[in-house]
């Protein structure tokens, strides 16, 4: 006897509709928006202070900004920086970052802001997992 | 302009990568709250460590 599966949905689908991808780029562009589209805004915003409180911190050390990729750790390094998103333009457009490092601070603000650029990608897809469903 | 001496620049990096990573790998709130707090002793942690142990070579 055949009997119908009885369909369930999982504890975290994903909500239906719109472009699944949205969060993630959003994530990307602005720190924290993917959470505040998928309905966190308490972790949306923790993480646009964290995020954004790292990058100016590198900005206000004298962080360098890559613009070009020079050698195999310049690549990486401009890699990392571009994870800010919206951030990373901006910055090129007012003039930040632009300066040669010369003390340690200035180096330890470069690094700042190449981190923020990868936890912002950390964010991103922390986002697109919660509009997928594979993360509550 | 920010000239943060070293420890206070630990403490920064530690405060907001801690709070990303505590978000981003743990599920509930209160999950997220320890894994933050968790992450945080250990890039200080290290830190101090890691200090102490150049110092030592450098000596």
């Amino acid at each position: 006897m055949a009997t119908t599966p009885i369909k369930k949905s999982p504890p975290n689908a994903p909500a239906k509709g719109g472009i699944i991808y949205l969060p993630l780029i959003a994530g990307w562009l602005v720190p924290g928006a993917g959470h505040f589209l998928v309905h966190k805004p308490v972790r949306g915003a923790l993480l646009a202070v964290s995020i954004l409180g790292m990058f100016l911190c590198g900005i206000a050390m004298n962080g360098q900004i890559h613009s070009g990729a020079h050698d195999i750790l310049d690549m990486l390094s401009m890699a990392g920086d571009l994870g800010t998103g919206i951030l990373y333009f901006i910055s090129r457009t007012m003039g930040w970052g632009t300066n040669l490092v010369q003390i340690t601070t200035e180096d330890w603000g470069s690094r700042f802001i190449v981190v923020a650029g990868l936890l912002n990608i950390i964010a991103a897809v922390d986002a697109h997992n919660l509009r997928t469903g594979r993360k509550a | 302009m920010l000239h943060p001496t070293y420890v206070p620049a630990v403490l920064l990096f530690a405060l907001f990568a801690s709070t990303v990573f505590g978000i981003t790998q743990r599920d509930t709130p209160q999950r997220m709250v320890r894994y933050g707090i968790y992450c945080f002793v250990l890039f200080v942690g290290s830190a101090v460590l890691l200090s102490w142990l150049m110092y030592f070579i450098a000596r």
